[in-house]
């Protein structure tokens, strides 16, 4: 039997300040009226978009710190990653704040990586005040992973879109706001995916691994969730893990859902839905936390996923790994009433009824 | 009436080339490389000069005809030449697209920048 | 069922989950722009040899080359190119201009690393393999013929 991989925390760290800062088409998107700053122009008035990677990472961080209250001297720790190349978006940003700095890497799972890392340092009573940020941008990860811009090829079905967005959170010891009360770390898992272009489906096995880890551990249920919410699969992935948690003998309902695939409208063209670190980042940081602070949602289990692999493992035909990590989210406020779930799902749109229809289709 | 010939072997060039992109998932980089290859050997074994005769643009537009050029190339300067032609020949037919994609990407990459995609 | 299998399993289960799409659209898509962009190299073709009656058929194929490469560079500049690309898909990748916007994409996704290790280090990234292979197998044509 393994060792036990989910931490509960004893004093929950509180979320006291959240902030998400995404791209032109994003704030088309689904969750449009729940961000925090839409920009008109996704280079953000720099010369490249490495350069607005990092600045909008940036203004992420510092919007957070001001949501919270706090000043920024009273941070002691920023935990943040990216997607590029020796996480530059993530260590340039944090030359610009006078904190303690942790670099992580973990793919499009880099906010629940920061999330719990920071829980165990807040919750431990080592620090008071912790930020947690993470963004990517869709230009750089295209140039860096697949091709130029301007390159007339066309995109597989199975293909997502690259978020272009940050969001950023202060985990304080303590406060007012959602608290952090577990997390499980996954494991790497890899079924042997080589297809660069079907990220969902490489991620899929490491989020089953991790759910069921979390359940298991916690003796808990789907049903003990308001939302149970993965990163990145999209449409196709998330349908896998429906179809592995079934398999595995878990019936996921309703109220299990993908960022991803919930990102965009039908018509964006986007395929298989958004992905990218900042994918489950701004919808965390926006929606999701938004609904904790009202009580709207009281539960909700975030699970990021990501794919860590890089062009030259592809290219020397190496398999994609994934990893998932879990993050319980709870509400500090009692709800207002019922009813609230389903007029949160009609809201965002395609995705759930797409939920329905895979529903459905097994029902009959 | 030469133009439907041209539309007609053209499209259905570009057609094998997309069935490739849908049916093995291959990337433009070897298209380009796969459709070169065959018109290297289409000229060696004698036959893209007769479609060439009816198809004209619509087999020398597609980088098939590249190939060809090159072939025709190496080929026509191994007889004069000898060894140093099979070298020479084929960057000498072709040297004229190759240096035009080069000073135009260049040119451009100066003035242009790219754009975010929606 | 040991890990193998397991990957074998679960990878034949995706390749059926994956939606299928149909593929005549595409192909046809293909089919008329590819058309499209070979009347077009023809029609150069056809008023280079009015405008210059006594020029030799290869100088015109070269031009009409040089025209369709310059067309391509100048719309993957304006960011119209890869709109066709994703449309016509092999349709505007298997012609020269193609290749050309093949050439061209990377180099201007790259300026921002500069001139030397930007633009002329990057431009052949994708269209580099084009060159090389067809460059040596018309050596090894050239060679064979040589000995027949």
């Amino acid at each position: 039997m393994a060792s036990r991989r989910t931490i509960v925390f004893e004093n929950k760290p509180v979320i006291t300040g959240s902030y998400s800062i995404v791209g032109p088409k994003e704030g088309k998107g689904n969750f449009a009226s729940y961000f925090d700053y839409i920009m008109n122009d996704d280079s953000f008035g720099e010369k490249t978009y490495e350069k607005a990677e990092k600045k909008m990472l940036e203004h992420a961080i510092n919007g957070a710190v001001a949501d919270a209250k706090i000043q920024p001297e009273e941070v002691s720790l920023l935990l943040s990653g990216d997607l590029l190349n020796q996480i530059i978006s993530s260590s340039y940003a944090a030359r610009n704040f006078d904190v303690g700095f942790l670099g992580l890497f973990g793919a499009c799972s880099t906010m629940a990586e920061g999330l719990a890392i920071g829980s165990a340092m807040v919750d431990s009573g080592y620090f008071d005040h912790v930020v947690c940020a993470t963004g990517s941008h869709f230009s750089t990860a295209e140039r860096q992973f697949r091709f130029p811009l301007e390159l007339g090829n066309q995109r597989p079905p199975t293909s997502q879109w690259t978020v272009t967005g940050a969001g950023a959170c202060v985990l304080s010891k303590q406060g007012s706001g959602p608290r952090v009360a577990m997390a499980t770390f996954g494991k790497v898992i890899d079924y042997a995916v080589v297809d660069v272009n079907d990220m969902g489906a490489a991620m899929a096995p490491a989020a089953m691994d991790t759910m069921l880890t979390h359940f298991r551990e916690t003796n808990s249920s789907p049903d003990d969730y308001d939302l149970i919410v993965t990163g990145d699969l999209g449409k196709l992935g998330s349908e896998i893990l429906i179809d592995l948690m079934e398999m595995s003998g878990i019936k996921l309902g309703l109220n299990y859902n993908d960022c991803g695939q919930m990102y965009f409208t039908r018509n964006q063209n986007t395929l298989s839905g958004g992905s990218g670190c900042g994918c489950s980042a701004t919808v965390l940081n926006s929606y999701i936390i938004s609904k904790l602070r009202k009580g709207e949602l009281q539960r909700v289990l975030f699970m990021p996923t990501g794919a860590l692999m890089s062009t030259t493992a592809s290219q020397q035909g190496e398999t994609i790994p994934g990893v998932c990590h879990a993050i319980v989210l709870e509400s500090d406020v009692k709800p207002k009433g019922g009813g609230v779930q389903s007029q949160d799902i009609k809201k965002t749109t395609s995705a759930s009824k797409g939920g329905s229809k895979i529903q459905k289709r097994k029902g009959g | 009436m030469h133009y439907l010939w041209v539309f007609l072997i053209g499209g259905l060039i570009c057609m094998l080339g997309e069935m490739l992109i849908i049916y093995t998932n291959i990337t433009s980089a070897r298209i380009l490389v796969t459709f070169v290859i065959i018109g290297v050997v289409l000229q060696a074994v004698g036959i893209f000069d007769p479609i060439s005769q009816f198809a004209k643009a619509g087999i020398n537009v597609p980088i098939i005809g590249f190939g060809a050029s090159l072939a025709k190339g190496a080929m026509a300067a191994a007889q004069s030449k000898g060894l140093l032609g099979a070298f020479t020949g084929g960057l000498e037919a072709t040297a004229g697209g190759i240096a035009a994609a080069v000073i135009f990407a260049f040119i451009f990459a100066l003035i242009f920048h790219s754009k975010t995609k929606n | 069922m040991d890990e193998k299998q397991r990957n074998e399993a679960y990878n034949k289960y995706v390749t059926a989950k994956i939606p299928k799409t149909r593929a005549w659209p595409s192909l046809f898509n293909s089919f008329w722009v590819g058309g499209v962009i070979c009347c077009l190299g023809q029609g150069i073709n056809d008023l280079i040899l009015l405008a210059f009656p006594n020029m030799a058929e290869q100088s015109a194929w070269a031009y009409t080359l040089i025209a369709l490469i310059f067309i391509a560079s100048f719309l993957t500049g304006i960011g119209v190119y890869d709109k066709i690309g994703k449309f016509a898909g092999g349709g505007s990748i298997v012609p020269i201009t193609g290749f050309s916007n093949s050439v061209t994409s990377p180099a201007i996704e790259f300026k921002h690393e500069g001139i030397i290790y930007g633009i002329c280090v990057k431009m052949f990234t994708i269209a580099g393999p084009v060159i090389v292979a067809g460059v040596v197998s018309s050596i090894v044509v050239g060679i064979i013929y040589l000995f027949v």
